[in-house]
């Protein structure tokens, strides 16, 4: 019963991951393909928690933190580079 | 190492010396240093006679490479011993020579003496060594030496082409002789020529006798100017004649008469070795004679003149093989044609040896060569004069010189074959007689054409580059010796017969002699018979046609100019050459992909060909895990992934892809419950997804074409190829698990033993720590080579 609840979640997950890559792929400009691919990475998070119950295991939590890191700095980055053009500024020698 | 090793090493030790006398003796003539040793050695060997003579050989073995039973063996019989003799001997006289003809101020005299001893060392190798490894050693040092002499001019053109052509041809023949020396060591596992001797009774069965023949006689061919491969030497003419007159006369072309001579008591008495040595050395000795009447140059009359005699002696090497089918008559007529030969090759290198130095004189004194232009020297240089009449006529085989004796034996050889019921010699037998005494009148006229278009006529002083006069004598010293050595063989032919030619003829015909060596005697008249009435025949049509020159010399116009063996070996050559080139500028095409499509191909015919041979492919599901939903689910967000990399119109597209992969693949590690692996490849996959947006980003503004990838049937053939190869063999190897995984260990010692309870760490640091650290100077390697290809972009930038 609870594997049942899990794997449908796992499925409204992956749904809602591309009802994502919809927008990604479509989103008339980029911040909203920014935004979509943030919103992947938290899926991802979800989707591997998820999975960790189902392998009852623990391993993979390090994992979670790790995709939450990147989600943030990708966003950040991407964010920057939309609004300086460039990701990492240079001191002036440019 | 004994005496005779070093004194065939000598030469080249005295080579090492001979800068040293150019550089520091200036006023004295090098060759005169030089000149010491070849007397040394010649009085030296002249002490083997009495060994020889008796009978008797001397063998003397310093090891070189013991285990594999390469060694120096020094074997000294009579066919060595006559060829040292000539090589040394000849060798002083050419020394004498050149230091008279060579300008000490002009030329570098220390190349050309360190060249010339070392031709003459690596030739004494030749005739003295036993072992067939070590003989062929010492022959391509021969090549090589006389590679360089005739190169001696190297500014020249022609005489680059020279060296080239007789380097090509030689070493040709030098490696497939090779070949068949290592086939003769597999068929008598030894390389000793003397051990191979005694096994010749099975020889002649084994399936490798033939090619070894062919190959051994490929060259000796070579080595001696024998047609189609004589070629070479009319080309090596643009040595210097000292070079000319030593090489191309009296020593290194005799290395292939050595060499038959030598080997005839394994080969002789198979019909091929008879049919081809006694045919091509027949051919060779019409044409050479052929070719030489039409020549204007001294030096190219020689040259042909010297494939001709030696086509001569070779086809009486071949026809004395038949001696070996009647040892057991008393009267072995054939017996007589090896006597012949070896008769006729001191008289050879006697005669030509004279000749050369003679055509030498009369280049140095009037400055050409061309016999268009020389005429009437005969009283300007009249001991020059006398030299070639004596040389010239012992050539043409007139009596009372040398030649004479030896054309006749050689025609008593011919006229013997002709009664020969072996090898099928009734059929062409008949021709033999008939082109040697052709050959033998193209012979005279040529002889007669040298003599008397260079000394009689008018002299014509305005043509000459110099003024004629006699030249010194210690110029004419050495063909003075030489030409009285014709006089003196001629005379008294039976001096040599005990002392060299016996010894001689006993080693060529080892098996022959035993018993019979007291019936081998050369006379002088033997009566009013065939042989004579052929020599007084060859007399009366030579005159006969010497004297209608002119009218009949336009015959060899009949003959197209482009048709000859130079124009096929230029040909040949250029055509190799284009070949070459077209081939490698078809499949080299400076184009990566056409690489990686032969890569890829033969990745795939290998692979799929040793799969089909060794039938190798199978299915095994035993071992298959069951197939989950998720995996099944993220297995098609995969392939979804790569074909929308490979359909992609913008490579934006194709780069968020990639990524998508890279995190499928990083699910799927979580799936197969691998946490490091995941871990890492999240990280890896989103740095080098930022890399690709950066490669991306700065693509030049031009060339930004978003386009499609275009479809091309072999990228597609070999891409399914691979992708099938790999998939089948995955398969196929998954099915054929042969051992037990040594996980097991890992998984029992990685606690106990290693005190870490994650494996695959313990793996990576302990166990196998070593990859570890390899892959961590990977990539510090890769780190400091981005900032180099960066920082060193830049500079040079500024630079600019």
């Amino acid at each position: 019963m609870f594997d049942l609840l899990l794997n449908i979640s796992l499925l409204l997950l992956s749904l809602s991951t591309l009802a994502y890559i919809y927008r990604v792929v479509k989103g008339p400009s980029t911040p909203d393909r920014v935004i979509a691919l943030d919103a992947i990475g938290i899926n991802l998070i979800g989707i591997t928690a998820i999975i960790s119950i189902i392998l009852r295991s623990n391993s993979f939590l390090e994992i979670i933190l790790l995709l939450g890191i990147l989600a943030f700095i990708g966003t950040v980055a991407f964010s920057k580079f939309l609004e300086k053009g460039v990701v990492i500024e240079r001191e002036r020698d440019s | 190492m004994s005496l005779i090793h070093w004194a065939i090493l000598s030469p080249f030790l005295m080579a090492v010396f001979v800068p040293f006398f150019r550089k520091y003796i200036h006023k004295i003539h090098t060759g005169w240093f030089v000149l010491l040793l070849p007397i040394f050695l010649f009085t030296y060997f002249l002490q083997f006679l009495n060994e020889t003579m008796n009978g008797k050989t001397v063998i003397k073995t310093a090891n070189w490479i013991p285990s594999i039973g390469v060694n120096f063996t020094a074997y000294i019989d009579g066919l060595g011993l006559l060829f040292a003799l000539l090589i040394t001997g000849i060798g002083a006289l050419v020394v004498l020579y050149s230091i008279y003809y060579l300008s000490k101020v002009k030329e570098s005299l220390h190349t050309f003496y360190v060249y010339l001893l070392c031709f003459m060392g690596a030739m004494l190798g030749v005739v003295l060594s036993d072992n067939i490894i070590v003989l062929y050693t010492f022959w391509e040092l021969t090549s090589l030496s006389s590679f360089l002499l005739i190169g001696y001019w190297y500014t020249r053109e022609k005489s680059r082409y020279g060296a080239q052509k007789s380097m090509l041809i030689t070493v040709f023949g030098g490696l497939s002789m090779l070949a068949g020396f290592i086939l003769l060591s597999i068929m008598t596992d030894t390389f000793s020529i003397r051990e191979m001797i005694p096994q010749v009774s099975t020889l002649p069965d084994h399936p490798l006798f033939i090619p070894a023949m062919l190959l051994v006689l490929l060259g000796a061919f070579t080595k001696s100017a024998q047609f189609p491969f004589h070629i070479w030497l009319p080309d090596a003419m643009e040595a210097p004649t000292p070079v000319s007159a030593y090489l191309h006369s009296a020593t290194m072309v005799k290395a292939g008469i050595y060499l038959v001579a030598r080997l005839s008591p394994i080969f002789a008495g198979s019909s091929e070795w008879f049919w081809i040595i006694s045919s091509f050395g027949l051919f060779t000795l019409f044409w050479g004679s052929f070719n030489a009447v039409k020549q204007t140059d001294l030096k190219a009359i020689l040259a042909y003149s010297t494939i001709s005699q030696l086509g001569m002696i070779m086809s009486l090497l071949g026809i004395g093989s038949a001696a070996i089918h009647f040892i057991d008559v008393p009267d072995n007529l054939y017996m007589a044609a090896i006597v012949a030969a070896v008769f006729h090759l001191i008289n050879h290198a006697t005669f030509k040896g004279s000749l050369f130095m003679v055509a030498g004189i009369v280049d140095h004194e009037t400055g050409t060569r061309d016999i268009r232009k020389l005429g009437g020297l005969m009283s300007i240089m009249p001991i020059t004069f006398t030299l070639a009449v004596i040389g010239t006529f012992s050539m043409a085989g007139i009596p009372p010189f040398n030649g004479f004796l030896s054309k006749e034996m050689f025609f008593t050889a011919m006229v013997n074959v002709t009664t020969l019921d072996i090898f099928n010699m009734e059929t062409w037998g008949v021709l033999f007689p008939i082109i040697a005494w052709v050959g033998s009148v193209f012979t005279f006229v040529y002889s007669m054409i040298l003599v008397f278009k260079t000394f009689t006529g008018k002299l014509q002083a305005e043509k000459l580059p110099k003024k004629p006069h006699e030249a010194p004598i210690g110029i004419l010293i050495p063909p003075i010796i030489l030409a009285s050595l014709v006089i003196i063989f001629g005379f008294f032919a039976n001096l040599l017969v005990p002392s060299i030619i016996k010894p001689a003829v006993a080693s060529i015909m080892p098996r022959v002699v035993e018993g019979k060596m007291a019936a081998i005697e050369i006379e002088y008249w033997h009566g009013w018979n065939t042989e004579l009435k052929m020599t007084l025949g060859v007399f009366a049509l030579g005159a006969l046609l010497f004297l209608t020159l002119a009218k009949w010399s336009k015959l060899y116009n009949v003959f197209s100019k482009r048709l000859t063996l130079n124009n096929l070996y230029d040909y040949v050559l250029l055509s190799i050459e284009k070949t070459a080139s077209t081939l490698n500028r078809f499949y080299m095409t400076g184009v990566i992909r056409d690489y990686l499509v032969v890569i890829f191909s033969f990745f795939i015919l290998a692979l799929g060909s040793s799969l089909v041979i060794k039938d190798a492919f199978a299915i095994d599901l035993t071992h298959v895990a069951p197939i989950r939903l998720y995996e099944a689910v993220l297995s098609l967000v995969l392939v979804a992934g790569v074909v929308t990399i490979l359909f992609a119109k913008s490579r934006l597209t194709a780069i968020i892809a990639l990524g998508a992969v890279g995190y499928s693949v990083s699910l799927f590690f979580i799936l197969f419950r691998a946490p490091d692996l995941a871990l890492t490849q999240l990280v890896i996959e989103t740095v080098s997804v930022a890399l690709f947006l950066l490669c991306f980003y700065y693509l030049p503004e031009l060339k930004k074409k978003e386009k499609k990838l275009r479809f091309k049937v072999t990228n597609l053939v070999i891409s399914l190829g691979v992708g099938t190869i790999v998939t089948l063999i995955a398969l196929s190897a998954n099915s054929n698990r042969l051992f037990e995984s040594i996980s097991s260990y890992f998984i029992e010692n990685s606690y106990k033993e290693a005190g870490g309870k994650n494996i695959v760490n313990v793996i990576l640091v302990d166990f196998r720590g070593f990859d570890t650290l390899f892959e961590i100077t990977v990539l510090g390697i890769a780190a400091l080579g981005i900032f180099g290809m960066i920082r060193l972009r830049l500079s040079r930038g500024k630079g600019q």
